[in-house]
């Protein structure tokens, strides 16, 4: 089965006065039908920015320098604008953190989602009417008949990200980047669009790249993980496997500093110092500064390598002894 | 005579008597009508005065070296709740006692001594610091102007505050931007820090920072709080943070506290269905691929609160009882203390 979204050592570079900034310097990873991708990293990390690359949102000063991003095959990096426009919001669509970001707060949410609508397809009026009607019940809005004819404002932030999200579904796309959907959300709320989310995942076979600096909620939502750091992925593989067992040093640190994680009352496992900036990354790896199992070796340029079947990570000292006790 | 009081005070043993007490405590915002809104309410238009119910008629005791986690979600009223406590919001309603004696009612050296006693750590590292400032004027004003230290040990003064927090006190010439987050709510610590404070007022001050960044902080309160012996009110919405961290758990919902327990016991036996449906919605690492639980509907205005049981209309076990009457906070186990009428 051919994979949805293949990217293959993708380089998203901003060419600023400082200097080169490498945001993204060699991610690889793939995205298999109706399944959830959890992109993982901190600030800065490059996840937003290899997001906004798959879908062709990466403004000046930056840019896609180098690699492949196959969408059923079809390189998108090669695409021109106006193939990249057929492709967004009708193959491809974007949630963002921020709903007001997808929301024109002037227009009525009826006259934006039939906008969209008619921007990939010829249908009536009434039949686009219909169309959003049925993908604002779909993601749990009460009286969506009422609702179209609200304007954003007076709607709620969970409720906005709700029509956010069901802009994002209304051509049934085949993958939709989420770009921390929920992180500005309560617990409650962000359960009942998480809830939504993998319902529709199952039910419609989209693919997802959840984009999220939070563990805890790709643990329960995602069947593969990616961790990036410093631009580039550290590690991926099954979401169990990987959090279980992390291979890469700073994912264990990651994994070890969640507080759940710890005895209660007892010191967090920290890690320590603080992300690199990107502009004067050292050579090799960009962790070993603050890794405890940093050697020499590690300053030579280390590559994603295969450690255990499907489970890759960019270290020549990897967690290893542990995948064995368990 | 003042002086024998505190003399015998002083004599009860430390751990029974409360470092901070809130009684009864209220606070509502109030939007009045302006001119124009006064003619159009004569004129028969349906406008009226907005009144917010922040906190309402919220009771809670502190001990000293306690550490008190307060949760909710927004709009539940916690952070103007910790600015009441650390008195920078006067209260509508009630009182706050510190170590028995009402803050309200003190009187000039007093007042002074007792506002610097509590001091809040705020959660954005990047809004709470002054950008025009350099850090040792940050972090050392506050004491110069109270006697703390003085011109001459002003920079050892600062330096001992910065070191506390783990930063290097060679930075101290540099200015707010030049910090990363994590950095900068080091010197929000080392700020609150420096008036030596006995209490504090931590409102989300981990929630802007990355994990790794967030473990150091962490771990930071919790060496301050042996080291210098410190009580705390730590607000969050993220109840991984606070179960690490609290001896004791508030829950608030729509400005009530609807629930507070011990740790242990409020994570094992949650007994408010508003803190049993927050619990499961509380996405886990520890969890795999599952289906999320979920509390139906969204969290009401506190402009207009439902009546009864602020919760009822999200509630899955609501009866006739909760659409009409307050529940009250009633003690259901030694320390548990819950507000539902399903406990009878």
């Amino acid at each position: 089965m051919v994979a949805t979204l293949e990217v293959r050592n993708l380089q998203t570079h901003f060419f600023t006065r400082a200097g080169v900034v490498k945001a993204v310097d060699g991610v690889s990873f793939t995205v298999g039908r109706g399944k959830v991708m959890g992109l993982v990293g901190e600030s800065g990390s490059g996840k937003t920015v290899t997001g906004f690359s798959i879908i062709g949102l990466v403004d000046a000063p930056g840019r896609v320098v180098g690699g492949e991003i196959l969408f059923h095959g079809q390189n998108l990096a090669r695409l021109s604008e106006e193939e990249m426009r057929q492709l967004r919001g009708n193959r491809i669509a974007m949630i963002f953190q921020d709903p007001m970001m997808t929301l024109n707060p002037v227009l009525r949410i009826d006259t934006q989602m039939i906008e969209t609508v008619l921007a990939h397809t010829k249908v009536s009026q009434e039949e686009a009417r219909q169309r959003c009607r049925d993908a604002l019940g779909m993601v749990g809005i009460p009286s969506p008949e009422e609702r179209l004819k609200s304007y954003p404002h007076q709607f709620s932030g969970g409720m906005r990200q709700r029509v956010a999200i069901a802009i994002a579904l209304l051509h049934r796309p085949e993958l939709i980047i989420a770009d921390e959907p929920t992180t500005a959300l309560d617990v409650t709320i962000q359960g009942q669009i998480l809830a939504e989310v993998q319902k529709l995942a199952t039910n419609t076979g989209t693919s997802l790249i959840w984009i999220t600096h939070d563990l805890s909620v790709v643990a329960g939502l995602a069947d593969d993980i990616a961790v990036m750091y410093a631009g580039r992925v550290v590690e991926d593989g099954p979401v169990s496997e990987v959090l279980d067992k992390p291979l890469h040093p700073y994912t264990h640190g990651l994994i070890g500093s969640v507080p759940s994680r710890n005895k209660r009352g007892e010191p967090l496992r920290q890690i320590p110092g603080m992300t690199p900036s990107l502009l004067k990354l050292p050579p090799g790896c960009a962790f070993r500064s603050r890794c405890d199992r940093a050697t020499p070796e590690c300053a030579t340029p280390i590559e994603l390598m295969e450690l255990i079947p499907g489970r890759h990570a960019r270290c020549i000292h990897p967690h290893l002894e542990e995948q064995v006790a368990a | 005579m003042s002086a024998a009081m505190e003399q015998i005070q002083g004599h009860a043993p430390a751990a029974e008597r409360p470092i901070i007490e809130l009684i009864g405590i209220s606070k509502r915002f109030e939007k009045r009508l302006d001119f124009i809104g006064k003619l159009a309410q004569k004129l028969g238009a349906p406008v009226r005065e907005e009144i917010v119910h922040a906190v309402d008629n919220v009771n809670l005791s502190i001990r000293k070296g306690e550490v008190v986690g307060l949760v909710g979600e927004s709009g539940c009223g916690k952070s103007t709740l910790g600015r009441v406590v650390a008195g920078i919001m006067p209260p509508s309603d009630g009182e706050v006692l510190w170590r028995g004696r009402n803050i309200g009612s003190l009187q000039g050296a007093e007042a002074r001594e007792a506002k610097l006693r509590a001091q809040m750590i705020f959660q954005d590292p990047y809004a709470s610091l002054n950008p025009r400032m350099k850090v040792q004027d940050i972090v050392g004003e506050a004491p110069l102007v109270h006697g703390m230290t003085t011109r001459g040990g002003f920079e050892s003064y600062v330096d001992e505050q910065l070191r506390r927090a783990g930063l290097d006190p060679t930075l101290k010439k540099r200015y707010p931007h030049q910090f990363s987050g994590g950095q900068r709510q080091r010197i929000g610590i080392a700020r609150a820090l420096a008036v030596q404070p006995e209490f504090l007022v931590c409102d989300e001050s981990v929630a802007a920072l990355d994990v790794s960044i967030q473990a150091q902080i962490l771990n930071l309160f919790m060496k301050l709080r042996a080291d210098l012996d410190l009580t705390y009110l730590f607000i969050s919405h993220d109840l991984g943070v606070v179960e690490h961290l609290s001896d004791r758990v508030v829950i608030m919902y729509l400005g009530r506290v609807v629930e507070q327990a011990p740790s242990e016991e409020i994570f094992a036996r949650a007994n408010h269905p508003y803190t049993v449906s927050l619990l499961s919605s509380v996405p886990r690492i520890e969890a795999r691929k599952r289906a999320f639980a979920t509390v139906k509907g969204e969290i009401p205005s506190p402009l207009n609160p439902p009546p009864g049981c602020h919760f009822h209309p999200r509630c899955p076990h609501a009866f006739d009882r909760c659409r009409v009457e307050v529940p009250a906070l009633k003690e259901i186990a030694p320390g548990h203390l819950s507000a539902c009428h399903l406990n009878g």
